[in-house]
């Protein structure tokens, strides 16, 4: 699936605010994961999983370190092939089917630095075969909308640690998949900053609804940002338990994640992670 | 400033003691010598005025070999780094022959190439390249596998080929490492045209140098070792500019 036509929107056409964005993808982003193992060599890291993801869903994985979470990514993404089992994105099950469909934020925001800001925002349009002005322009407006406008020429290593990671998300959402996959995309961040980034996601999402899949090791975080939490046993991992919070991506996080139904809904998943991690 | 100064001071001081040392015959005296073979900071300087043009003559014939020796040794390493880097059997056959190719002794072959290509700049071309496109290749290659396998499986979801995953991301990893690797080459590129030379030539600063010695011109083949030094100084900082103007997010 690859939005050839409504990824380049007319120069003139930036202005305006109504509407669906540019670059929405369409709504074949349903994840559907059954029996899938995972082993490398000896090593089992997936034992048994099965998950189902509807369209525009904000799904969580949060497990003990190193327990295969972002292998279940990498498996998603069609960047692996599971040992046994199968993968579906978009109901196609082959590797390039659920990679033309997935885009991929790692741990780190891998900005390259010898591209500008927009320059590595726009990455994908470029890939995708469109000239660098057309991307650039592409993507502009996208940066005032998220906060980072003033900031298109900036070097990556001009950037603070939040803008980074806005880039790297918007470098993710441009590519106009309806599946994006991420990595832990705030562990780096500072408590403050990573607060305030999970609520400028929440807005992404709310503007731009996309098929999410989040791998966090940092349960208040998936319960804000995500309509449905599944924990993961230590490796090999398993499905423990699912869980899900009320005022999930609100406007207010303070609020949200102070709300005695969260509260209650934190406790029990961090119960249901401790049990998994023995 | 001081980055100038202190080796300008450094060499100074150096100067000045050669020039005392052997002024006042107490090197010749030493090494129980006749003076005239050892020849003062001043006589050297003398020679370089007085032999200026055919210095620069044989200057500029070493210098092509150097420059067309570097070119190749850049087309054949690069070539070599991103061919071992792209397929692992290539990498698994050619690692050891290349390193091999750096124990074959230059005054070996060098007489062997003389036979075979003549006196003139063919065989000095092969002896540069052959001494050069090693650290090239190893450092271009440790470059192109520093790339970060997490920044691939980002480009791969963002729908790059793999040519635009070479020229995005791998490339422009490996070109501080490529830069180093050319900067080692650029140094020892004289040490190989001198021997190329010695092995059979007409011109060029190390047949100038082996010339003298059967005359026992000494402050000319000194001369001769400032003016290599100073090609040598000259294409580092030519290097060193490329690769600020390349490598400009450092």
């Amino acid at each position: 699936m690859r939005q050839d036509t409504s990824m380049q929107p007319e120069i003139g056409q930036t202005e305006t605010v109504a509407g669906p964005p540019p670059y929405s993808p369409g709504t074949d982003g349903g994840i559907s994961l059954s029996a899938v193992r995972h082993s490398y060599g000896e090593l089992r890291t997936i034992a048994s999983l099965d998950l189902e993801v509807e369209p525009h869903d904000v799904v969580g994985l949060v497990g003990p370190s190193g327990c295969g979470k972002s292998t279940l990514l990498e498996l998603i993404c069609g960047l692996r092939e599971p040992s046994g089992g199968a993968v579906a994105v978009g109901g196609r099950r082959d590797a390039a089917e659920r990679l033309a469909r997935c885009a991929f934020m790692p741990q780190r925001d891998l900005l390259l630095p010898w591209y500008s800001a927009i320059d590595n925002a726009a990455i994908a349009l470029r890939n995708q075969g469109m000239r660098r002005r057309a991307a650039r322009a592409a993507t502009a407006d996208l940066f005032e909308r998220f906060g980072l406008a003033g900031f298109e020429a900036a070097r990556p290593a001009e950037l603070s640690g939040g803008m980074r990671q806005r880039v790297a998300f918007l470098r993710t959402l441009v590519a106009g998949k309806p599946v994006l996959a991420l990595d832990e995309p705030f562990a780096a961040l500072d408590a403050i900053t990573r607060g305030e980034m999970q609520e400028w996601l929440a807005a992404a999402l709310r503007t731009d609804p996309r098929t999410v899949v989040v791998v966090t090791h940092d349960v208040e975080e998936a319960l804000y940002l995500c309509d449905r939490v599944a924990v993961l046993s230590a490796r090999p991992a398993r499905i423990v338990g699912g869980f899900s919070a009320p005022l999930r991506r609100a406007e207010d996080r303070d609020e949200a994640v102070t709300d005695p139904g969260f509260v209650a809904a934190r406790e029990e998943a961090l119960r249901a992670l401790r049990e998994g991690s023995r | 400033m001081r980055r100038v100064l202190l080796p300008a001071a450094a060499l100074a001081t150096l100067i000045g003691l050669w020039q005392l040392a052997a002024s006042t015959g107490a090197v010749a005296e030493l090494l129980s010598l006749e003076p005239y073979l050892v020849p003062s900071p001043a006589e050297i300087a003398r020679s370089l005025w007085e032999n200026r043009s055919l210095l620069a003559e044989n200057g500029w014939v070493t210098l092509q070999e150097i420059v067309f020796g570097i070119l190749c040794a850049v087309a054949v390493g690069i070539g070599f780094a991103v061919a071992m880097h792209r397929w692992r059997a290539v990498r698994d056959a050619s690692y050891p022959l290349i390193v091999a190719s750096q124990t074959i002794p230059i005054v070996v072959i060098a007489p062997i190439l003389v036979v075979w290509f003549g006196y003139g700049l063919p065989p000095k071309i092969f002896i540069i390249a052959l001494v050069c496109f090693f650290p090239i290749t190893i450092a271009t290659l440790d470059g192109l596998r520093s790339v970060d396998p997490e920044a691939v499986k980002m480009m791969r979801t963002l729908d790059s080929s793999r040519w635009q995953r070479f020229w995005r991301v791998e490339a422009p990893t490996a070109f501080p490492q490529l830069f180093t690797g050319l900067k080692i080459a650029v140094v020892i590129a004289p040490i190989g045209a001198v021997f190329a030379e010695w092995a059979g030539s007409n011109a060029g600063l190390g047949h100038l140098i082996q010339a003298d010695q059967a005359y026992f011109d000494v402050p000319r083949q000194f001369a001769t070792v400032v003016v290599l030094s100073a090609l040598a100084l000259v294409l580092m900082g030519l290097t060193t500019l490329a690769e600020r103007r390349v490598v400009r997010w450092r």
